[in-house]
Parts: structure tokens; C-alpha cells; sequence
């Protein structure tokens, strides 16, 4: 599936089955209500996974990497096996790369496939087998589902004046392997420059800026046990962001963006260092500039005050 | 050899130097520094190998063999050698100032990365700000 066309994949991409994950329903629920509009306005289809379950995470990775790998299993057999869907959505970063590693795993570890096989079976539920769906990021879907000259067409509210730093994080290209459609040539995504974001931003109208960090660790796997450090990597992040002239920092991952936003308020209260680049998803820039309001992509239930500046830059 | 603390110090304090080659090469010793932290932690002799013609990438592949996720912090080596090869084709742009503050960052990003890991993986209290996760 990583060979297929990219006019395939428009055609493809239509319509797909689409995995929100617990973050969605919870503190990127913004991200969930946005990537759901922006569908609309741009009249791609979402089929949300009938009763699925959390991919594993992090959690339950540490514990059983197998356990993890059939929980993502799980979502790819509901959505290939009871909702016929070719390809699943994952918006999410953590579940996004946790179904690529299952599928991964699968194709190439004899050891996961019996786990999965065995614990479908208990679960009573078709195995998932590898190659059965294609996952995809939201990033890819809105890329090649509808692509930049499409996206362009549709532009109502330019972003035209807007700075952005388009932050990836680390698990949306890491480990390379897991990725095999990426690093395979132009229209594909980097592994080392990830810029899809970049790509529909810019057709959005926004001025992307030089960011070095797009990729950088931002402390997430050690929010709660080493929060310090946490803040101090976001804080870089933040700095960064604004060394480069960034209004906004834009983002793809729920925890990405919840991290970004929740340690750089607590830098400013432990360190003293106050930062005032603003966090927006990527789905909720695109929203504003297919016309739908601040309110409709959930600008409101960011923590950052993205609203101040969308006011600044008259994108309200 | 600077300690993690000494070097964040270092690198928090960093302005932009009148010759940027010179404090391109002496970020880059820096960042060769952090690695060679974490090589050293983990009961290796750093390489003096080179990768793509930088030492510091080959650090980071030592770094990284048996430790996957320690390729977290590949991109920010390969910025900071991208910003090295910028400050030393064009010493006179007028972005120079701007490299040398981004480059300082993606140092100070990956000393705060492998502070946190070796803290993580029990190889020493090296960040003065991290609690030592396993004494509690």
C-alpha cells in the first residue's frame, strides 16, 4: 500500500474510517471537533471506528508490547473486517504510530501474530491480519485527499500575515521503519524534514518560518514523573517558536499540543519564563481559513489564547 | 570535561559571537560534549569516528545502538551540523546572528534531551532541575 498512487489515494481517501482516540475525547477534544469540521467544509467522509479501544498508549506498551500491538490490532480488524473501510485515520500521533507498529509487527513478527491471533480468538473477534487497512494521519488524509490546489480553491479567510511553526513532534515520523510510504521522494513525507503541514498551511495562505525543532523531543513520556525537565525541553520549543518570528505554533498531536501549552504556563509560574507564542492545531488554522468560525473549531477550549491573535491578524 | 549543568549554563547564557565560524565550531564541541556524556554513562569510550563528516553524528549513532528511542534526538544533531554548514558557507549573511541563536537552542534541546534520559535511565543525577526518579 505504500506504492499507491497519489491519485489513488485521493480517490482513496474519500471516505476512511476514523480512529479518534481517548486523547480526542479528552483534553484534545478541540482537535476532535476541528478535524471533524474541517472534513465537512472540504467534504471528505469520516466513519468513526465502531467501539474502539485505546491503542495501547504508552502504558501498556512498558508492560506488554504484545497486549499493545493487539489492542491495535483491534482497531484495525473493526474497521477492516466489520466496516469494510480500506484505510483508517488516526489524528492522534500516539495512536497513529502505535497502529503503524502493530501493522509492522504483524507483517514481520511471527511471535505478535500468534498473540493477536490467540487473544482475538478469547476476545471473539477476527484477527486482524497485516495489510488489511491502511492507516493514515490526518495530515495525509487532507494532503492527498484533497491536496494543496484543492485546499487553495477552497480558501475563504486567507491566512496571509499569520507566522507559523509547524511542530510534529516525535513519534509522527520515528521509527523510520514503521513508516515505509515516507522518505520516497517529493510528494512523500520526510522522515528528517516533515512537511506536509508546512505544505497546507502555506496553501491555507500562512507564512511558515524557518523552525529547527519541528521534530524535537518535548518531554511528553515524562510529563508526570519528571515534569522539570518537561518544561525546560517545551520551553526551548516555545523559544524557539519566537526566535523565528512565529505567531503560532502549530500542532498535530493532542499531546503535543496539550505538553506545549500546559509547561508553558508552567514555566512561566516555576521558572519565571513567560512565553507568548500561541498553540492552534493544524486542523482548527485550516477551519479559520475555510471560513468556519473560532468557536466552531474550538479556538475556546485551547489553554494558549489563539484568539487574541487570530483577532490581530483579522481571522475572526 | 563540563559538566551537563556547567554546559546548560553555558549554552543559556550563549549570545551571538562576532566570528560565526568560530562559535559555530564551539557549539558544535559542546553538543559533542552532551553525547559524549551519555556514551561515557553507559560505560563506552566516545568515538572519534565521523558520520557525513561530522563527529557528532557518529556520537549519536554510538548513542543510539541498543537504544532506539535515543534516535529522538537524531533530527537535532543533523540541525545542529546543517547550522554549522550555514555558518560556515555564509559567515557574512545577514542571518548569521539569527544560526548561531537557533543553533545554540538545538543544543541546549539536546542537552535537556539526554539529561532527562540518563535520569530516566538511572545513569547519573547529571540535571541539577531533574528529580533523581530512582531514589524516590
Amino acid at each position: 500500500m505504500s506504492d499507491t498512487p497519489v491519485q489513488d489515494k485521493k480517490t482513496r481517501y474519500q471516505r476512511v474510517a476514523y480512529y479518534p482516540g481517548c486523547a480526542l475525547e479528552g483534553t484534545g477534544h478541540a482537535y476532535n471537533s476541528s478535524t471533524r469540521e474541517v472534513g465537512k467544509a472540504l467534504g471528505l467522509k469520516l466513519d468513526e471506528v465502531r467501539n474502539w479501544n485505546c491503542c495501547g498508549a504508552m502504558e501498556v506498551k512498558n508492560i506488554d508490547p504484545k497486549v499493545q500491538t493487539y489492542l491495535s490490532s483491534r482497531v484495525m480488524s473493526i474497521a477492516a473486517n466489520e466496516m469494510r473501510a480500506q484505510v483508517v485515520m488516526a489524528p492522534c500521533n500516539g495512536c497513529y504510530h502505535n497502529l503503524k507498529k502493530a501493522e509492522h509487527d504483524l507483517a514481520h513478527d511471527p511471535a505478535s501474530r500468534e498473540a493477536v491471533e490467540r487473544i482475538s480468538r478469547q476476545a471473539g473477534h477476527p484477527a486482524y491480519r497485516a495489510g488489511q487497512v491502511e492507516t493514515i494521519h490526518a495530515l495525509d488524509w487532507i494532503k492527498h485527499g484533497i491536496g494543496e490546489e484543492g485546499l487553495k480553491r477552497r480558501i475563504r479567510s486567507s491566512l496571509k500575515g499569520l507566522k507559523v511553526a509547524n511542530y510534529y513532534g516525535c513519534m509522527y515520523t520515528r521509527p523510520r521503519h514503521i513508516f515505509p510510504e515516507k522518505d520516497r521522494g517529493a510528494a512523500s513525507e520526510s522522515t528528517s524534514k516533515p512537511h506536509f503541514m508546512d505544505d497546507l498551511l502555506e496553501a491555507a495562505g500562512a507564512q511558515n518560518v524557518d523552525f529547527p525543532l519541528k521534530t524535537a523531543c518535548c518531554g511528553g513520556a515524562h510529563t508526570l514523573s519528571d515534569s522539570d525537565t518537561s518544561t525546560k525541553l517545551v520551553l526551548n520549543i516555545l523559544r524557539a517558536a519566537e526566535a523565528a518570528g512565529a505567531d503560532v505554533i502549530a500542532t498535530e498531536c493532542p499531546t503535543c499540543h496539550s505538553g506545549l501549552e500546559m509547561h508553558q504556563v508552567r514555566a512561566e509560574k516555576v521558572l519565571g519564563e513567560k512565553t507568548t507564542v500561541k498553540m492552534l492545531y493544524f486542523t482548527q488554522l485550516l477551519g479559520i481559513a475555510l471560513g468556519l468560525s473560532p468557536r466552531k473549531v474550538g479556538v475556546h477550549e485551547n489553554v494558549s489564547d489563539g484568539l487574541a491573535v487570530l483577532r490581530s491578524k483579522d481571522l475572526t | 570535561m563540563n559538566s551537563l549543568a556547567e554546559i546548560e549554563a553555558r549554552l543559556e547564557a550563549f549570545a551571538p559571537q562576532p566570528e560565526p565560524r568560530a562559535a559555530a565550531q564551539a557549539l558544535v564541541a559542546v553538543a559533542e560534549q552532551v553525547l559524549e556524556h551519555w556514551v561515557r554513562a553507559r560505560g563506552e569510550v566516545p568515538t572519534g569516528e565521523r558520520k557525513e563528516g561530522f563527529r557528532l553524528l557518529a556520537l549519536q549513532r554510538q548513542g543510539a545502538r541498543g537504544v532506539p528511542s535515543f534516535n529522538a534526538c537524531r533530527e537535532s544533531c543533523r540541525e545542529i551540523a546543517y547550522h554549522y554548514n550555514l555558518l560556515n558557507e555564509e559567515p557574512d549573511s545577514a542571518l548569521a546572528a539569527h544560526r548561531q541563536r537557533m543553533m545554540a537552542m538545538l543544543a541546549k534541546h539536546l542537552l535537556l534531551f539526554v539529561s532527562g534520559k540518563m535520569q530516566v535511565d538511572g545513569l547519573g543525577e547529571f540535571c541539577c532541575a531533574s528529580r533523581p526518579l530512582r531514589l524516590e
